[in-house]
């Protein structure tokens, strides 16, 4: 990347491109974070069912990733996280969110402990900076390795078939959030099981010059267990269904933040489960404890709304009166049979079995309509199937 | 105050003992802990040689804070001036050596406007420090979530503003953010009279005259109003140190204990806040309060830890710019050297190296690439003078602060100090010619040696550059301008904070109010 000449390429190629592009019929694409992905394939509801009843692939490649390694990796990733980080043993990963002073989450993402004093940290946002900020005072080296790992989800019911069928000796045992390497090629593959839908699934983390080899194999290994790549807009699906939020999406990350009272605190995006107010100290500690004192003023809540038409961008509302918040991502959940929503309300509205009303907004040949449904607030998550967690992992 | 409580005081500078000497007066167990054998900080008289004694590091007294020196009784502890109102001096090479006492100048090549520019200007200035002094003298407020006695601040220094009347307030609206070379431009003619000012401006800071804000370094030097003039430069009798033994014997008679030779390794912490700290050599003293008289890099990136505070503050206080650009040059002289065109009498005065605005630019122009002054701009004084105790009958000790020797040298102090100390007597020789067979001995401190010796980051006077982004609500950080860290009941009394350095000793007052109003 330290040519001279890396102007003339504003967007990348991800090293599995030349098999996405054989396979992309839509020719629809987009850049995500300065690489080219496709939106889909050839069906976005295909490639949504082939998570829900077979397996699909997705390039996950742009995910920023960060080496974190040295002495004092452990006490660098524990002041930075709001996770207790002590516990997460090397062969784990763990989802954690960051935050600033006033304890406004920046980014969230998964970390990878590899072995000692060696880590990995996955983030929506590019992070160097505040990364290379954080680490003044501690002995670690920050290096970010987007364009080293080609990255590869494989999701759905047979993903561990699959895996197993490729020559992953005892895949199956891995637990949820495990990590494993292989050989492979010649070189070595990493596998952890994680992923972005509430299904089960691997995340599949190799070097880019074996990243075509692994791909070709993996559609061999799973042409007889339905195996299909997927684009943003299916993985999108099974997000929203699985209760995940996404950065840029549902929160914005507070350092893209202009306006007062546009960013989120961890507990007002659910994520208080990640925040350790035992640790002696983390960046945006002292503020929430604060807002423990004080109150949040928002709430993150997932939504079952009455009828069919998806609630995108839709007003909440407490008894048709008082809007009370907006919804941020919406969908007819094709395996829940529900229309399902997640929405940021202001507090103290939004407490599970609390009913709320939504104004949706659609359109019907250019014709815009307003349409009122009531909407309940859903304990848990929309789709939670036991094979999500089951160790040894099921065989479909 | 709800309840006395046990207090440290990291350092005993000036400001540390102001704060322990209010903080003791306020009811509560103080321990100041010093890491040098005596306490003052920069404000200390030392040996250099049989018989002779220089002021290690400040060499004049024109800012102390009337308020503290009242309240803290320094008189009755033995703060008193060998003399209070030095004239001023300004050499020359081509010309004769231009003289200025209060308003008056006479000499050189100043011309009748410039004699009769000069009280206006005088005037005029001392109406601007004494509103300045305003916005010193109190705790800055916070503009977000601020409390009642901060609004009122803000009212009372907009008020203060305001009451100047339209023209005042206009014109120092136009100037406190200009340059010196500017408004001098504006009002003089004369070389050495402008040579002067602008070094009046500069001193101590990493600033040129043509630098914006200079003539709001300007007015802060000359902000306290002491023997009826605003910026009258005095020296205390028996040494600059003097002014740390009387806060020192004053903060002890109102019940403060002073142990020197105590070298703060850590400040302890608990989840709950400070807890006590840990000297070299790993005695733990335990307290409930901690006042860090440390500049704010030594204070949270050395004592606390980086890693025990959070991040944006860090970088904040990483980012704080305080790389020195002074040296301190002390000679001892076996007799009073020759300058040409004074008298012996003249000596007494401020002798002052800055026969221009462009040579004083000139000496900055090299600061700016990592080199000493090629010639470099002085203010010189000899203690001797006015305190035969300073230097055996017949001797005499001479200070010099030289501009500008920059704390990152490009080759390094090692290499250079030697190379500068020539040039800087070269230099002195040029006004002095006979001054080389006279020296008998010779020290130089760099910032480098600043920053060792006193323990102040960067060798910079002020803990913290004096500018515009670095001072009010924005001294030393934000998150800390009110003199409470972001860790419980860790304080800063130090130059670093509101309303920042030299012998001013407010900065210790306000944090010891803050300590006492004992909002954590």
């Amino acid at each position: 990347m330290n040519d001279q000449d890396h102007y003339k390429t504003a967007v990348f190629k991800t090293p599995f491109h030349s098999r996405t592009a054989a396979r992309c019929q839509t020719n629809e694409w987009h850049r995500w974070k300065d690489y080219t992905v496709a939106d889909r394939y050839f069906d976005t509801e295909l490639e949504y069912f082939a998570i829900r009843n077979s397996a699909a692939v997705f390039d996950l490649t742009p995910m920023t990733k960060h080496r974190i390694t040295g002495p004092d990796a452990l006490p660098f990733l524990d002041r930075l996280l709001t996770r207790d980080l002590t516990k997460l043993r090397p062969g784990r990963v763990a989802y954690c969110v960051w935050c600033d002073d006033a304890g406004q989450v920046i980014d969230d993402g998964t970390v990878f402990h590899l072995q000692e004093n060696v880590y990995r940290l996955c983030s929506q946002e590019r992070q160097l900076d505040w990364l290379h900020a954080s680490a003044l005072g501690f002995d670690v080296e920050i290096y970010e390795e987007t364009h080293d790992v080609a990255g590869l989800a494989l999701q759905g019911p047979t993903s561990c078939a699959v895996l197993k069928r490729l020559g992953l000796e005892d895949i199956e045992l891995l637990k949820p959030f495990d990590l494993a390497h292989f050989p492979f090629e010649g070189g070595e593959l990493m596998v952890s099981r994680t992923g972005f839908t509430g299904d089960l699934g691997y995340e599949l983390w190799i070097d880019p010059t074996r990243a075509e080899a692994l791909w070709d194999s993996l559609f061999e290994a799973g042409r007889l267990h339905g195996i299909t790549p997927m684009g943003t807009h299916a993985l999108d699906m099974a997000r929203i269904e699985a209760g995940f939020i996404q950065c840029g999406v549902d929160f914005l990350p507070a350092h893209q933040t202009v306006r007062p009272g546009r960013s989120r605190s961890p507990y007002e995006l659910g994520l208080g489960w990640l925040v350790n107010l035992q640790k002696p100290n983390f960046t945006g500690r002292r503020a929430l404890l604060r807002e423990r004192e004080r109150g949040a003023r928002f709430r993150l809540v997932r939504l079952n709304i009455e009828g069919n038409k998806p609630a995108n961008d839709a007003f909440i509302y407490n008894w048709r009166r008082k809007a009370i918040g907006t919804v941020t991502s919406a969908m007819w959940s094709p395996t829940c049979k529900a229309n399902i929503a997640l929405a940021s309300v202001e507090m103290p509205y939004g407490k599970p079995g609390d009913r709320l009303w939504a104004e949706i907004y659609y359109n019907r040949e250019l014709k815009w309509t307003r349409a009122w449904a009531r909407a309940s607030v859903v304990k848990g998550t929309f789709f939670n199937p036991p094979r999500r967690n089951a160790t040894p992992a099921l065989d479909f | 105050m709800t309840s006395p409580k046990h207090v440290l005081i990291v350092g005993g500078g000036h400001n540390g003992l102001v704060c322990a000497a209010y903080l003791a007066k306020g009811g509560h167990k103080v321990t100041v802990l010093e890491a040098a054998d005596q306490v003052g900080g920069a404000a200390v008289t030392s040996e250099l040689g049989e018989g002779f004694a220089v002021p290690a590091c400040a060499h004049l007294l024109y800012q102390l804070d009337p308020k503290l020196m009242r309240d803290l009784q320094l008189e009755k502890h033995g703060l008193a001036l060998a003399a209070a109102d030095l004239d001023t001096v300004v050499l020359s090479q081509s010309a004769r050596p231009l003289k200025i006492a209060g308003s008056v100048v006479v000499g050189g090549d100043v011309t009748d406007a410039d004699k009769a520019a000069l009280p206006e200007f005088d005037r005029q200035m001392s109406e601007f420090a004494q509103v300045l002094w305003g916005f010193l003298a109190k705790k800055p407020p916070r503009l977000a979530n601020s409390s009642w006695s901060d609004k009122l601040t803000l009212l009372e220094w907009g008020l203060s503003v305001r009451r100047m009347g339209r023209d005042s307030m206009r014109e120092f609206l136009r100037v406190v953010g200009m340059n010196m070379y500017d408004m001098l431009e504006e009002r003089f003619e004369s070389n050495l009279l402008k040579g002067a000012k602008a070094l009046d401006a500069v001193l101590g800071t990493h600033l040129g005259p043509r630098s914006p804000n200079s003539v709001l370094t300007y007015l802060y030097r000359h902000a306290v109003r002491s023997g009826g003039r605003h910026g009258a430069v005095g020296v205390p009798k028996g040494g600059m140190g003097s002014v740390g033994t009387a806060l020192a014997k004053s903060a002890e008679s109102f019940g403060a204990s002073i142990r020197t030779g105590a070298l703060v390794r850590r400040i302890l912490l608990t989840d709950a806040g400070v807890s006590g700290v840990e000297l070299d050599g790993g005695e733990v003293i335990p307290a409930e309060i901690v006042v860090s008289n440390a500049d704010p890099k030594t204070t949270f990136l050395e004592l606390v830890g980086a890693a025990n505070l959070e991040v944006e503050f860090v970088r904040r206080i990483d980012n704080i710019r305080m790389r020195g650009n002074a040296a301190k040059l002390n000679l001892t002289l076996d007799g009073l050297p020759s300058f040409q065109g004074l008298e012996r009498h003249d000596l007494a005065g401020r002798l002052l190296i800055a026969p221009s605005v462009p040579y004083v630019e000139r000496a900055f122009d090299h600061a700016k690439y990592g080199e000493y002054s090629e010639a470099p701009a002085m203010e010189i004084v000899l203690p001797s003078m006015h305190d035969a105790t300073l230097a055996p009958s017949g001797k005499h000790v001479l200070s010099a602060i030289v501009q500008y020797a920059p704390y990152r040298l490009k080759e390094g102090w090692d290499e250079g100090r030697a190379p500068f100390t020539t040039r800087v007597i070269d230099t002195l020789a040029n006004f002095a010619p006979d001054i080389e067979d006279r020296i008998v001995a010779t020290q130089m401190l760099t910032p480098a040696d600043i920053e060792r010796e006193f323990r102040i980051t960067g060798g910079h006077w002020h803990h913290g550059e004096l500018a515009l982004d670095q001072f009010l609500m924005l001294r030393p950080v934000p998150g800390a301008a009110q003199y409470a860290a972001p860790v419980n009941r860790l304080y800063l009394c130090g130059a670093g904070s509101h309303p920042g350095g030299g012998i001013m000793g407010v900065a210790g007052r306000l944090a010891a109010a803050e300590v006492l109003a004992g909002r954590t």
